[in-house]
């Protein structure tokens, strides 16, 4: 069998669903299902490498990757990805853990760059402009493609100053009344405000997490970027906290093309309106997302979602 | 979306301006880490360009008369108070003939060091029988002869101004040509004790006297030190007094080390009446000083032992001294090892406290037991460092080269011994 | 008897009891292959017996050797003429040090009479007399604690209970030296201290600013009581410790920022191991880097300008010492700043900070507690650092500010005070305990709120 190991982005953990490690573990099991369980195995691997199937153009297409590869030194932690992102929409990036998701993700606004050993291929293009170009640089390029990360991470300062830090470092605005207008605007917009209106100057790191996930998303639409990236925002909240985080989502794609990675299938059903499905670094499958949780064309997925792997 | 292009074009504004500040920052970190580093290498181009040429020494060939009329007046050789200084400047004046009167024998004889009749005196002990012969010897030429022979005494500068004087030159100069003139390896520096003589200096006695410290020193620390850590890590309970032990001794790893040199003096020779200068005492100072490196880092050895390994044995129906005795320790040995050496490191490169006890006294007998007064190897180098003879201070670069060297292979050890242990459990 | 001998004889005599319990142990159940039927494995039978055997007499040997000084010495004097009994305190040292060196056949300082030829003799006859008896108690000792501990051995005797009891109180022992070593740097410098402030008032010491012990050393003339104000020399140290830290810190942090963030691995790889090679230089070799090689560059390059550089300049103490602290705080530094969550440096660089911004507005303050932390100890680190300052500095106590003159320093003076000849009871000496006391108090100080912050801090994102 061909075993390959992934690793996806080093702060993503490897865990014990990957496919690799099911079927060594099917080996031991009973006779009855390794025979059942393995020859379907086979099958799927065997599926992965394929093309993407199902339509990886948007209708009104903003950033645009095409034949996109990772490396992180020998590994070759992406494939051949191409997948448009529309304006005002929200697509979501599901599948195992160390299928490349996150990886992909943190190409779109160059993270990549800070590993020293990561390489990346291929062309991606925002509104028509390679982003990976020379003279392209990466801190203008972060400012219109924001990024809110799975876990919170409020800066140790106030909550004003966390809002405030985009602006200030980019030179968004021209004086102390203009900034508190950007931070009153994005807190309000992050549904954050009234709860913390009497308290701007406390530490961020006061509020509970889904107040500082909330906060995460104020200080990044504070920049007022064009698209949001977000990496499993609410795999360390509560489902209160991820409900009103993903109501949150829902407003926001009104303005902003929104790219969401998430583990829940649930999630990715309830606020995207496309889904991509990664896996083993390979863009198996990419629609609406109706399409894909009704009537999924590629076995994989089906697997996936069904809970047969994942 | 009114003000996208907008927040681009603010952000496009402002990009020189913090591109300028990313560059003059990353240049500032670049220039900081090079200063320590360039430190380092003038640091080491000084000290080998000063202190490699104590390494040779310039000697003189001398055919000398070993005449009874001189040394045995009364027919009675008496190794302790016949003049072999009389047999070497009698060779010297044979070679050198166009020397008159007292004082320019006076300062022909300066070109010969101290040493060149102990030479005579330690040949003539062993070989009893070669008396009355003539036996060509080469003994070590005066400190100043060495210095104008490695080129660092100016010639050209007025004679008043340089220690030697031209007639002096002269004669070097006539001595080299005649073949009569070596550089050899110094072996000096190794075998003698201290001496006020640079070409007679050596640093055995210091040595000496650090080996015996650092004895003293690793067989108190070691076992009291990996005790300590046992007791803490394994079996004190989690009280005050335990807090009060643990931070105390990151304390003490803090505390200045001429404060342990006030202790020795006020506890072990004030109040216990031990030797002064002996590196007995020193030996326990540097102990104190040494210790608390060694617990921390005993401790964290012993931290690294996963828990499974005591728990499986426990689990056998080990005590829980059997437990850390026979597993955790010898899983920890590497770590407290590599601990060790770098204390001890520590400790032979310390001075300060040894100051204090009186180990910095002149001592030119090379110490031969725990109590006899001895110097100490950093001691030695601020001794001479303190010496105004251009020939000191390059010994006292040898001797840091030294220093440096028994410095570089107990690193190198502690560095092999955390490479075996970097195992994974 | 040597004590090396007795303790060489001491060890031969726990071997054999070893194998005495040992032996005990096995025949008492009917041989080696009955050991099971022994509450303890056979060895611990032995090693109880070995330990009843040594310790005892090792007890009385460390305590009959802390004592014996003491009571020959009193034996001595009591057995001096009594016009000698009389003397002063200071004489009578004085004498009694000439004793003991003739007495083991060193240089005399004065000339022997011969009442002090025989005491020496008496004291040579007590020494040999003391050991004799040492030996003899010692050895005896021994064998009746081995003797009664081997009695005591039988079928159910719980032995390897006792031994390890016995270890653990070791272990106990071991850790205590720690606490004992600061017991005792307290109470040999507070006792000492106390008594110089019998002699000058704390207040003269702490607020007078005129520092010239010297003139004291003639102790028994009148009115010849040096100045001991200590101004000049904590304005001394103060100077040479700000040098240092104007240099080893924005150099020690731009270093570590520039590890962490800027340097590729394999620059890290190089710089790092130099920087540690830096940290493990002697001070001894910094301060003769001071002495003959910057302080004569200083003069001169000051003298190309204009300006009056000291051979012994606080700057070229300073300078070095700077130099020499420089790894200490970038690896302080360096720890602070990889203690901050990955996270924090992401967010930052997602919102579309440059590197230098996310290092300056998110990472440093968020480490700073830590940062702080390092800079406490290492100015602890400066204020007592001795050698450099003991070979570049001077022992001139200039009140000055000026960095191109020259000052002294806290650690200059002890080393000055206590190198050479002391006298207890001379103001002189005792000031160096004060001044001992001072650093002690100082540093302690520094350390202990340095080493919270950084744990405290470390404990933050833990």
């Amino acid at each position: 069998m061909n075993i390959v190991v992934m690793t996806d982005n080093p702060t993503e953990k490897q865990d014990s669903t990957s496919p690799v490690v099911e079927v060594n573990s099917l080996e031991q099991s009973t006779q009855h299902r390794l025979q059942v369980a393995l020859p379907e195995f086979t099958e799927q691997a065997t599926d992965v490498g394929g093309e993407t199937v199902g339509n990886v153009r948007a209708e009104n297409p903003f950033m645009v990757a095409e034949n996109v590869n990772v490396y992180y030194g020998d590994n070759h932690a992406i494939r051949d990805v191409s997948l448009e992102i529309g304006k005002k929409q929200v697509v979501a990036l599901i599948g195992p853990s160390g299928c490349g998701k996150s990886t992909f993700l943190r190409c779109l606004n160059r993270m990549n760059d800070s590993i020293d050993t990561a390489r990346v291929t291929g062309m991606i293009t925002l509104d028509g402009e390679d982003i990976n170009r020379k003279a392209q640089d990466p801190v203008a390029l972060r400012a219109r493609v924001g990024m809110v990360f799975q876990k919170p991470n409020p800066f140790p300062k106030s909550i004003y100053d966390n809002v405030a830090y985009g602006p200030r470092i980019h030179g968004l605005a021209v004086d102390r009344a203009e900034l508190d207008s950007i931070v009153h605007t994005s807190l309000e917009r992050a549904g954050l405000l009234k709860e913390v209106k009497d308290r701007l100057e406390d530490p961020g790191t006061s509020l509970s997490g889904g107040q500082q996930q909330r906060l995460c998303i104020a200080r990044t639409i504070a920049v007022n970027p064009e698209v949001i990236l977000m990496d499993e925002p609410c795999s360390a909240l509560d489902p209160i906290a991820t409900a009103r985080i993903e109501d949150l989502m829902d407003e926001l794609c009104e303005d902003y093309a929104i790219v969401i990675v998430t583990h829940s299938m649930q999630q990715a059903a309830r606020v995207s309106r496309r889904v991509a499905y990664f896996h083993l670094g390979h863009l198996v499958e990419v629609d609406d997302t109706d399409r894909v949780f009704t009537n999924p064309r590629h076995k994989l997925t089906e697997d996936y979602i069904t809970g047969r792997i994942g | 979306m009114s003000d996208t292009h907008s927040t681009a074009e603010k952000v496009a504004a402002g990009l020189g301006r913090r591109r300028r500040k990313e560059f003059v920052f990353r240049t500032l970190g670049m220039f900081a880490t090079g200063v320590g580093i360039l430190f380092l290498a003038v640091f080491f181009a000084t000290l080998i360009g000063n202190g490699a040429s104590a390494f040779k020494q310039t000697f003189m060939k001398l055919e000398v008369e070993l005449s009874a009329d001189i040394i045995a007046p009364g027919g009675e050789l008496d190794l302790v108070y016949a003049d072999f200084d009389g047999l070497t400047r009698a060779a010297l004046r044979d070679k050198l003939p166009d020397a008159s009167g007292r004082s320019q024998r006076r300062e022909m004889y300066r070109l010969l060091s101290a040493g060149a009749g102990y030479q005579v005196r330690d040949f003539l002990k062993a070989n009893p029988h070669t008396l009355g012969t003539t036996q060509t010897f080469w003994v070590p030429a005066a400190s100043n002869v060495d210095m104008l022979m490695k080129g660092n005494i100016d010639a050209t500068i007025d004679e008043t101004l340089r220690p030697l004087s031209d007639r002096q030159i002269a004669w070097i100069r006539s001595l080299d040509e005649a073949g009569d003139l070596e550089s050899r390896f110094n072996m000096a520096l190794f075998t003698n004790g201290d001496s006020r003589e640079p070409e007679l200096a050596g640093i055995k006695g210091a040595m000496m006297g650090s080996l015996f410290m650092l004895l003293v020193t690793i067989s108190l620390s070691f076992p009291i030190g990996v005790a300590a850590a046992i007791y803490l890590e394994e079996f004190a309970p989690k009280n005050r007094w335990s807090d009060l032990i643990e931070v105390n001794i990151n304390n003490l790893a803090a505390v200045p080390s001429i404060v342990f040199g006030l202790l020795g003096l006020a506890v072990f020779i004030n109040w216990m009446s031990l030797p002064r200068s002996a590196p007995l005492v020193g030996g326990l100072v540097l102990t104190l000083l040494t210790l608390p490196v060694i617990i921390i880092a005993s401790r964290a050895a012993i931290k690294a032992v996963p828990p499974s390994i005591r728990e499986a044995a426990l689990g056998l129906g080990a005590s829980q001294m059997q437990v850390v005795f026979h597993h955790v320790m010898p899983l920890a040995m590497p770590g407290m090892l590599t601990g060790t050496i770098i204390g001890m490191s520590r400790a032979l490169g310390e001075s300060a406290p040894l100051l204090m006890i009186g180990m910095v006294a002149f001592i030119v007998d090379v110490p031969t037991s725990f109590t006899d007064p001895a110097s100490a190897l950093p001691v030695q180098i601020y001794l001479w460092a303190d010496s105004p003879e251009r020939a000191f201070a390059e010994r006292t670069s040898a001797a840091i080269i030294v220093l440096l060297a028994f410095l570089l292979l107990m690193n190198l050890a502690a560095v092999i011994l955390r490479r075996r242990m970097e195992r994974k459990w | 008897m040597q004590s090396t001998t007795l303790i060489l004889l001491l060890a031969l005599l726990a071997t054999a009891a070893f194998f005495f319990g040992r032996g005990r142990s096995l025949s008492l159940v009917g041989g080696p292959g009955h050991g099971p039927a022994l509450h303890s494995l056979p060895g611990y039978y032995g090693y109880f017996v070995a330990i009843w055997c040594v310790l005892p007499a090792l007890l009385l040997m460390s305590g009959w050797m802390l004592l014996e000084s003491r009571v020959v010495t009193a034996l001595v004097i009591a057995g001096l003429p009594e016009s000698y009994q009389l003397m002063p305190e200071g004489q009578l040292n004085l004498l009694i040090n000439n004793i003991q060196n003739l007495a083991s056949g060193d240089v005399v300082s004065v000339a022997v009479d011969e009442s002090m030829q025989a005491a020496a003799t008496e004291l040579n006859g007590y020494l040999t007399k003391s050991r004799q008896l040492l030996a003899a108690f010692a050895l005896g000792l021994a064998c009746l604690g081995g003797a009664l501990a081997w009695r005591r051995i039988d079928r159910d005797f719980r032995a390897r209970n006792r031994v390890e009891a016995v270890v653990r109180w070791l272990l106990i022992g071991a850790s205590s030296i720690a606490v004992l070593t600061t017991i005792g740097i307290v109470l040999s410098v507070l006792f000492e201290a106390i008594r110089f402030f019998q002699k000058v008032p704390a207040t003269e010491f702490l607020f007078g600013t005129t520092w010239s012990p010297q003139t004291a050393i003639r102790a028994d003339q009148v009115g010849s009581s040096g100045s001991f104000g200590a101004i000049p020399l904590f304005a001394g140290t103060m100077l040479i410790t700000s040098i240092a830290m104007v240099i080893a810190v924005p150099i020690g942090l731009m270093t570590a920022i520039y590890l962490a963030e800027y340097s590729t691995t394999r620059v890290r790889g190089i710089a790092k191991p130099l920087l540690e090679v830096l940290a493990g230089i002697p001070t001894v070799v910094y301060g003769f880097f001071a002495a003959l090689t910057v302080a004569p560059w200083l003069r001169s390059t000051g003298d190309s300008v204009g300006i009056a550089v000291s051979s012994e300049s606080a700057l070229a103490a300073g300078l070095v010492m700077g130099i020499m602290i420089i790894p200490l705080v970038s690896s302080l530094s360096d720890d602070a700043i990889n203690a901050v969550p990955s996270a924090m440096r992401d967010g930052a660089l997602g919102l579309g900070s440059t590197r230098s911004e996310t290092m300056t507005k998110v990472i440093l303050p968020a480490a700073l507690p830590g940062i702080v932390g390092g800079i406490l100890l290492a100015v602890s680190r400066a204020i007592g650092e001795t050698m450099i300052v003991v070979m570049a500095a001077g022992l001139a106590a200039n009140l000055t500010a000026n960095p191109f003159e020259a000052v002294t320093t806290v650690t200059v003076q002890i080393v000055t005070l206590l190198v050479g000849d002391q006298e207890f009871d001379s103001a002189k000496t005792l000031a160096a305990f004060a001044l001992g006391l001072m650093l002690f108090v100082v540093t302690l100080c520094l350390n202990v709120l340095g080493i919270s912050v950084v744990r405290k801090y470390r404990e933050q994102y833990d």
